[in-house]
């Protein structure tokens, strides 16, 4: 059972219905991200409702919130932040966590040794507490927050990718092109990068989840997203008194986390063999 | 007399990640009487070890037995549940791996390894086991047999750990033993220790065994019956003399010429004719891994005073064990690991030690090619993408020149231009290494290193690719290094050839004074324990005196 999916250098990259589903999820959101807040019926700080913790109704399509505010319209404003800032985050967390790890693992000496034990020094730090320091120091907007973000999982990504290069470095392939003159960037685009794309791509998947969770952790101590805005994390945080209830409105951004943090992965463990890894 | 095992009509099928069904064993019928070593020999793909699995019921992944039946002591094996075969492995059937230091766990003292299969079946007790483990490794020649249980997988060399796999399958008492391969990756020296022990045990105890190889003089020392197999089929069975020497079938006779030692013969003697300088020039190098010490030299030296000349024109081999420093001095050569003393000279021209401080002209007149294909290869990039990197990076060829010149490149190593389009992945063991010289051919050297650039290819396979680099170097003009164990290959193809042991020369002789021109002790050893085709040669030649 697969689907193939007409694509432009090559008709046939194959992608399982698993894939499909979740890729069509990601999509789902990711547009949501782009164009939601246009189709927002209420305005996301505004109190619509009498009562709390309201009922699904054609007024209020995903209920209201802990003051009576508008959950649908709430949940699209999200979007833009929790998708917007865990992406932009993690495409930098491990777009430089690679490169940096691959190039020391190529160059060795002491290139590698410092900046394994810089990073190592800043794994030690809590990442919470990190958050939190910093964003209080520097005061919290939405590119302070995605640079924190990237920073805090930079040495995992950097780690994971330095591991895989080292046992790449070590093949034949790497040895030939070293005799050959090549330098350290043709050496970490060219011939251990494609071979390291599919575990890169599931730590990418991974670390993506821990982001929209730190996000959401930092957002309800008051210093993520900034109120009356909310990521999902935040709403599921400020409504969590709901839950004895079984309010839609903490339902709905958990289950808008879950479908995300899950398609993401799922699309990424699904992506077509020719991408994910060409060796097999 | 009946027979201890009779295969009959057994089919094989295998299913392939895209979920195709391929038949690997194509009905194949033999039978092994009690007490007889019955060879299976054939090219890699042939079906030989998957034939020796099914005896113990076993097919690797992906396989199934499909068809037929194989009978040990009158039961089926194909038709026994797994508790049968589980209770049969290790007492009536028992394993020989090729590789003994992958089969061995390195966290466990050796004896307790060995007497595990008395332990699993619960044949005798534990103290009885020791004893016959004991017994056995006197049997097989290891030395201090009462104590060499008591070390670690890593602290006995790889012959030694053979035998001691030997040891592991012989003592629950099977009526069958199978040998996957067991000395292939084991120097010609070792190999001989490791046969003799093989032989004497297995005729001492009465045992009959399956012996899998590629090798027919290895075959023709140990074996009373040989199967030739080929694309799982079996094409002559016959007893080791009448195959050796009057083979019937063409195959079996294309095998036995590709093992012949075809001497390198040239039409003028390079050697002598040539007064200038020598293209390649190898001086007092020495080499070797670790922190420099005191002496300006690194802590575990693997190199020492070595030297050579390689004239225009000419190849050189390098021979030598495992361990004897040939493939470091490759290395050494192109610079991936820099000299601490001596000098290389390209042309009368000096190199730098290290290829990152040398030109690019420097390197791509010196080219290297390693021994195994399947990692030499990037897996990621397509054939195409691997040989023109070298052109673009070299020469600065780009678009359709570069796709020219690469159709051109695998035309000369005997290839199709539609490969280009292919992932190493989908080529055979032989095209891979064909590519691989092909992307040393690109930069248009004037020196390739070739190191051991046939020893994992099957010998008809191998003995085209020696072709090949001569075809190429009457075209080119080039001049090899041939790094190898084997000295019918080195023989085929070089002028001069160079023994190496513990890191430093041995002696440097004329490929056509070989093998009998050699004077060192070491050398002569050497050469002496290459096997023949001849199923006399092991019991003639004398014991090595350790």
């Amino acid at each position: 059972m697969a689907v193939s999916f007409p694509t432009p250098r090559r008709l046939g990259y194959r992608l399982n219905w698993t894939g499909a589903l979740a890729a069509l999820v990601v999509l789902f959101w990711a547009l949501t991200a782009i164009i939601g807040p246009w189709f927002m019926p209420h305005d996301p700080g505004e109190i619509v409702d009498f009562d709390f913790f309201g009922p699904i109704t054609d007024q209020l399509w995903l209920g209201s919130d802990y003051l009576g505010r508008d959950m649908f319209s709430r949940i699209l404003m999200g979007a833009r932040y929790t998708v917007g800032i865990s992406l932009a985050a993690v495409v930098l967390a491990c777009a430089s966590g690679v490169i940096l790890g691959m190039t020391a693992a190529v160059s060795g000496g002491w290139f590698d040794t410092v900046l394994s034990r810089l990073f190592d020094a800043l794994n030690s730090i809590p990442s919470k507490l990190f958050g939190l320091v910093m964003v209080a120091a520097v005061g919290s907007s939405i590119p302070v927050l995605i640079l924190v973000l990237a920073v805090i999982y930079l040495p995992g990504a950097f780690r994971f990718a330095r591991a895989l290069a080292v046992n790449i470095n070590t093949m034949d392939y790497v040895t030939v092109a070293r005799a050959r003159g090549e330098r350290t960037p043709y050496l970490i685009m060219n011939e251990i990068l494609p071979n390291m794309t599919g575990p890169v791509l599931a730590d990418v998947g991974l670390r993506f989840v821990f982001i929209v969770l730190l996000l959401s952790g930092l957002s309800f101590l008051g210093l993520g997203v900034q109120p009356p805005y909310a990521d999902w994390g935040s709403l599921v945080r400020e409504n969590i008194g709901g839950l004895p209830f079984a309010a839609p409105a903490v339902i709905m951004p958990s289950l808008a986390i879950a479908t995300l943090t899950i398609s993401v992965n799922l699309l990424i463990d699904n992506l077509p063999t020719k991408i994910r890894d060409r060796s097999e | 007399m009946q027979n201890l095992v009779e295969i009959r009509d057994l089919r094989v099928k295998a299913t392939t990640d895209a979920g195709n069904v391929l038949p690997i064993i194509k009905g194949v019928s033999f039978d092994i009487a009690p007490g007889e070593i019955v060879a299976l020999i054939g090219e890699s793909g042939s079906g030989k070890t998957t034939i020796a699995l099914t005896l113990m019921g076993h097919t690797r992944k992906g396989c199934e037995i499909t068809g037929g039946e194989i009978l040990l002591s009158g039961q089926d094996v194909v038709r026994m549940t797994e508790a049968q075969r589980q209770a049969m492995r290790g007492t009536e059937v028992a394993y020989v791996p090729q590789s003994a230091a992958a089969a061995f766990n390195p966290a466990l003292r050796l004896i307790d390894q060995v007497v595990e299969v008395a332990k699993i079946h619960g044949t005798m007790p534990m103290a009885e086991a020791r004893a016959k483990a004991i017994d056995l490794f006197r049997a097989l020649a290891l030395p201090d047999p009462e104590t060499i249980g008591n070390r670690y997988p890593h602290q006995v060399s790889g012959g030694q750990l053979q035998r001691l796999s030997a040891a592991m399958a012989l003592i629950g008492g099977p009526k069958l033993v199978i040998f996957d391969e067991p000395t292939t990756a084991l120097d010609v020296t070792t190999q001989i220790e490791v046969l003799r022990a093989f032989k004497s045990v297995m005729k001492e105890r009465g045992m009959a065994g399956v012996y899998v190889s590629h090798d027919l003089a290895v075959v023709a020392q140990i074996a009373d019956r040989i199967v030739v197999l080929k694309g799982g089929e079996v094409q002559e069975i016959g007893a080791t003399a009448q195959i050796l020497h009057h083979p019937a079938h063409p195959y079996t006779n294309e095998l036995l010429s590709a093992f012949e030692p075809r001497t390198f013969a040239r039409a003028a003697d390079p050697v002598a004719a040539n007064a200038q300088v020598p293209v390649l020039e190898v001086s007092h190098v020495f080499a070797g891994y670790g922190p420099l010490g005191a002496d300006r030299l690194p802590h575990k030296l693997v190199l020492k005073d070595v030297g050579c000349r390689l004239e225009k024109g000419c190849n050189l081999g390098v021979i030598g064990e495992s361990g004897s420093g040939k493939s470091t001095l490759a290395r050494a050569i192109a610079g991936l690991l820099p000299p601490a003393k001596g000098k290389v000279l390209l042309n009368g021209e000096l190199l730098e030690p290290a290829s990152a401080q040398r030109s690019k002209e420097d390197l791509r007149r010196l080219q290297i090619v390693f021994q195994l294909a399947d990692t030499a290869l990037n897996p990621a990039r397509s054939i195409g993408d691997i040989l023109g990197r070298p052109l673009t990076f070299y020469h600065g060829l780009k678009g359709a020149a570069r796709q020219a010149r690469i159709a051109e490149l695998l035309e000369m190593v005997r290839l199709p231009r539609t490969m280009m389009h292919r992932l190493p992945a989908e080529l055979s063991g032989g095209q891979k290494q064909r590519v691989n010289l092909a992307r040393a051919l690109a930069a248009n050297p004037e020196v390739i290193l070739c190191d051991e650039i046939t020893s994992a290819l099957d010998t008809v396979v191998a003995a085209a690719v020696i072709d090949l680099l001569k075809e190429l170097q009457r075209e080119l003009d080039l001049s090899y290094v041939f790094i190898s164990h084997d000295l019918s290959t080195v023989q085929a193809i070089c002028d001069e050839v160079m023994v190496m042991n513990g890191g430093e020369t041995v002696e440097t002789l004329r490929a056509r004074d070989l093998p009998d021109g050699a004077r060192h002790p070491y050398s002569r050893l050497l050469f002496d324990s290459i096997p023949q085709l001849d199923t006399g040669w092991l019991d003639r030649i004398p014991a090595r005196v350790a």
